[in-house]
């Protein structure tokens, strides 16, 4: 099996600070990973830098598209990089106003993304827009509605539907969970389960909560001070850690 | 189809004194297909260290497991995964799920994984659930606010559903009434007959006999509470 995202020595520094560093992986269809490590350890700029909103200073991200087979999406052109944004990629972001068009309608947002792929049909649109709504549990008769008029835990869901209604193959999420209350939290891990294994996507997850990669991540990176320091099953990382940062961020997390 | 040779674990506490725990030194065991093997030797002997370790729940300091073709120790996470999903079953002590999701669905998981349609898992699930006397007006809830009980037939309804050729099963029959325990050691004949390799930790004596081919006391490869 190629994987489906093969990434190499990638560094990004700010200045003399370094974002991140010396970071390779290789993710195949169908895997979930997680990158955990406390704020400033560099698991933001990585995912920025992998997803391309940042440009790294050296490495490889090589992804494997639909036609063209393997290709370092860092060589693109600009618009062959949005057309994979917009197409095969995805992201959600922690702050649902960050990936939403917040003084477009729910419906509009949806359809915003399938008429940049070129659907033109009102009427299709429209119903993928209610069908998509459904599938994030959000009623239909808040189609027309602006998100601004959600609360948190629905503009979430609604960016998910946003960015899953082309089907992309590979989703990046930044703290998906992050600022919701525990039982949304809880109502949007068991969505992203779902969507995950009924669609098959592959994903990457950078969040601090311990207990929502235990729930969706297969694999986990553990991040400090720019450099990856551990990787592995998620169990085996949050069970068995063997780097002393590992186990002190394991061994931190309060019991409920 | 599990062999362990010269397996040693130890665990480096870096935030206690780097203090190095030797917990297992040389074990050995090997279980064939249709056979059920337990481990016994008293607390802290390294029995769910064993099993964890065979699961590939725990890093292995030295020597391998090996579970069909694979070598458990030193293998990529995503082997482990597909091992996990396709050949290895674990029912461990306690249930852990994502909130909200309904029993019937946690238990067919397993089965949905490897491709199942879903019908057929739903209909194994609901098969499983009723075998093991968890009332049908539970199944559309989430497991979580079940009793202790309840939750551990769950699990053992999950860990059944899909026919592994390799099963660990830790403590499956304890906090169970002599009713739902009398199905669980059912299902593990079954499971044997079907030829599934089993390794069991059993405190119940009388399952232990009842199930089990062979004990493997670990009291002889632990490191500190036999010595």
């Amino acid at each position: 099996m190629t994987p489906l995202l093969s990434v190499r020595d990638i560094r990004k520094t700010y200045g003399s600070h370094v974002g991140c560093t010396d970071v390779a992986f290789d993710l195949y269809p169908g895997e979930v990973m997680g990158i955990v490590g406390e704020s400033g350890s560099g698991k933001t700029t990585l995912l920025n830098c992998l997803a391309g909103q940042l440009t790294p200073d050296q490495g490889q991200v090589v992804f494997g598209t639909r036609e063209a087979g393997p290709r370092d999406t860092l060589q693109m052109s600009e618009p062959e990089r949005r057309m994979l944004r917009r197409t095969d990629w995805a992201f959600v972001h922690q702050h649902a106003r960050d990936g939403l068009r917040m003084n477009v309608s729910a419906g509009g947002n949806v359809g915003e993304r399938l008429m940049a792929v070129g659907a033109r049909h009102y009427g299709d649109i429209r119903d993928s827009a209610a069908d998509w709504l459904g599938r994030v549990e959000i009623s239909e008769a808040r189609i027309d509605d602006r998100p601004t008029t959600f609360s948190g835990g629905m503009q979430q869901r609604l960016q998910i539907a946003r960015n899953l209604v082309t089907n992309p193959r590979l989703v990046f999420m930044d703290e998906p969970t992050g600022g919701l209350d525990v039982s949304v939290q809880a109502r949007l891990l068991d969505l992203l389960r779902g969507l995950v294994r009924d669609m098959g996507l592959s994903a990457i997850i950078v969040t601090h909560d311990l207990a929502v990669v235990r729930l969706l991540a297969d694999r986990l990176m553990v991040m400090k001070d720019g450099h990856v320091i551990e990787t592995g099953l998620t169990d085996q990382v949050l069970d068995d850690p063997q780097e002393p940062y590992t186990q002190l961020l394991v061994s931190s997390v309060l019991q409920v | 189809m599990i062999t362990v040779e010269n397996l040693s674990k130890s665990f480096t506490l870096h935030n206690q004194g780097s203090a190095v725990i030797d917990v297992m030194r040389g074990a050995n065991l090997s279980v064939a297909a249709g056979e059920c093997v337990a481990l016994t030797g008293q607390s802290g002997a390294g029995k769910s260290t064993l099993m964890r370790m065979i699961y590939g729940n725990y890093f292995a300091s030295s020597g391998s497991i090996r579970i069909g073709d694979l070598d458990l120790v030193g293998a990529e996470p995503r082997q482990i995964l597909a091992l996990r999903r396709d050949t290895l079953g674990y029912v461990s002590q306690f249930l852990r799920v994502v909130p909200r999701v309904a029993t019937l669905e946690v238990v067919a998981e397993p089965l949905l994984a490897v491709g199942q349609d879903r019908e057929a898992a739903r209909a194994r699930a609901e098969e499983l659930l009723r075998r093991l006397n968890i009332p049908q007006t539970l199944w559309s809830l989430s497991p979580t606010t079940f009793s202790g009980g309840e939750q551990q037939r769950v699990n053992i309804a999950r860990g059944f559903a899909y026919d592994y050729p390799a099963m660990l099963l830790d403590e499956p029959t304890a906090s169970l009434d002599p009713v739902n325990r009398e199905v669980v050691l059912s299902l593990i004949k079954e499971a044997k007959a079907r030829g599934a390799a089993i390794i069991g930790i059993f405190h119940d004596a009388e399952a232990r006999s009842e199930v089990c081919d062979r004990e493997i006391d670990l009291s002889g490869f632990g490191v500190g509470a036999a010595a």
